[in-house]
């Protein structure tokens, strides 16, 4: 009886030892423009850079490191459960004004339409509006200018149904014109609000 | 005794000192949250639903059937797939400098990244730990691994 319970835990240790070793596993993705950064590797002693799409290394227990190509499919078979619930990438407009004015350009109440429909579809969409003036004006005026254009745009954003609490709105006057000009230069690219949705 | 009471005291100021810095910005927010997902913080286990912050300290940690997807102040997403634990060590960004700092430990299950303006403004400001490696993100999307807690 004894001799079949010592194998029997023999037998559970060979099988534990055989199970494959513990190990820790990156592999790094391409880009949706098909750019790959590099990730390195410390398992404690020396660094190993990995650079290329899907290159993979895994470490073991031990701190071994072994390094391997694999393939898009893998990874979405492997990581697909992670990979599905990775939030969407954060996207960006911008919207301009009339001059001297928080009234939107024609083309951009249209743009404005496509940023709305951007954050319905979002969960738990977030956004940041900073708004921005050109240069013609004093910078005082400049500064509450912008402020009142990115707050015109807050206020369509929660009349279309956004979430108060997660909508802010601020101005950076002429501090960051997208085209730089000289002092009272009028620009009508620099007459903008942009909008981060997250 | 008054060991115990100095221990308590700090315990007590340390958990104050760090709900003020928590109730100041979020690190990030739960965008997605799928079957059973929990933010453990300072003992106490709370339910990631979608729109829950995410602070310096928090453990996110996903159930059998459970996933979760965090948008972080950054930009930086970062998901999680069943049976997955991952720490949140340290998160640090100034939104006008984009300087920062990211450290993060996946303890188990399995983790996508993809990175935001702190690991683009400087170079391994950051870090996500697994039981076995550092890996430092030089500003790229990639998945990690991390076998079961030993």
């Amino acid at each position: 009886m004894r001799t079949v319970r010592v194998a029997t835990l023999l037998a559970a240790a060979i099988l534990a030892g055989c199970a494959a070793v513990p190990q820790d596993r990156v592999v790094l993705l391409p880009g949706p423009d098909g750019k790959v950064g590099q990730i390195a590797v410390n398992p404690g002693s020396s660094e190993t850079v990995l650079g290329g799409a899907y290159a993979s290394a895994t470490v073991d227990a031990k701190g071994k490191l072994a390094q391997a190509q694999l393939n898009s499919s893998q990874i979405a078979q492997q990581f697909g459960d992670a990979l599905g619930a990775l939030p969407p990438r954060p996207k960006s407009f911008t919207l301009y004004f009339e001059l001297d004015s928080d009234q939107l350009t024609p083309a951009s109440a249209e743009q404005a339409q496509a940023a709305l429909a951007e954050i319905a579809a979002r969960p738990i969409a977030d956004v940041i509006v900073i708004g921005h003036t050109d240069r013609t004006g004093e910078l005082t005026y400049n500064d509450a200018l912008s402020l009142q254009r990115a707050e015109v745009v807050r206020d369509k954003l929660i009349a279309a149904g956004g979430d108060p609490a997660r909508i802010t709105a601020t101005g950076r006057g002429e501090r960051e014109p997208l085209v730089p000009t000289d002092d009272e230069v009028p620009e009508p690219k620099n007459r903008r609000a942009e909008l981060s949705v997250r | 005794m008054r060991q115990v009471c100095v221990r308590i005291a700090l315990a007590v100021t340390w958990a104050l000192a760090a709900h003020g810095a928590g109730a100041a910005e979020a690190a990030g927010i739960v965008k997605i949250a799928e079957g059973k997902v929990s933010i453990e913080r300072a003992g106490s286990s709370l339910p990631a639903v979608p729109g829950a912050a995410v602070q310096t300290a928090d453990t996110i940690v996903t159930g059998e059937n459970g996933r979760c997807g965090i948008t972080f102040r950054d930009n930086s997403l970062l998901s999680l797939g069943p049976n997955s634990r991952l720490v949140v060590n340290d998160f640090r960004f100034d939104s006008t400098t984009h300087e920062g700092g990211f450290d993060s430990t996946l303890k188990q299950g399995k983790l996508a990244v993809i990175s935001g303006k702190i690991a683009k403004h400087a170079r391994d400001a950051m870090k996500v730990r697994t039981p076995s490696s550092i890996l430092g993100v030089r500003g790229t999307e990639f998945v990690v691994e991390a076998a079961a807690a030993r």
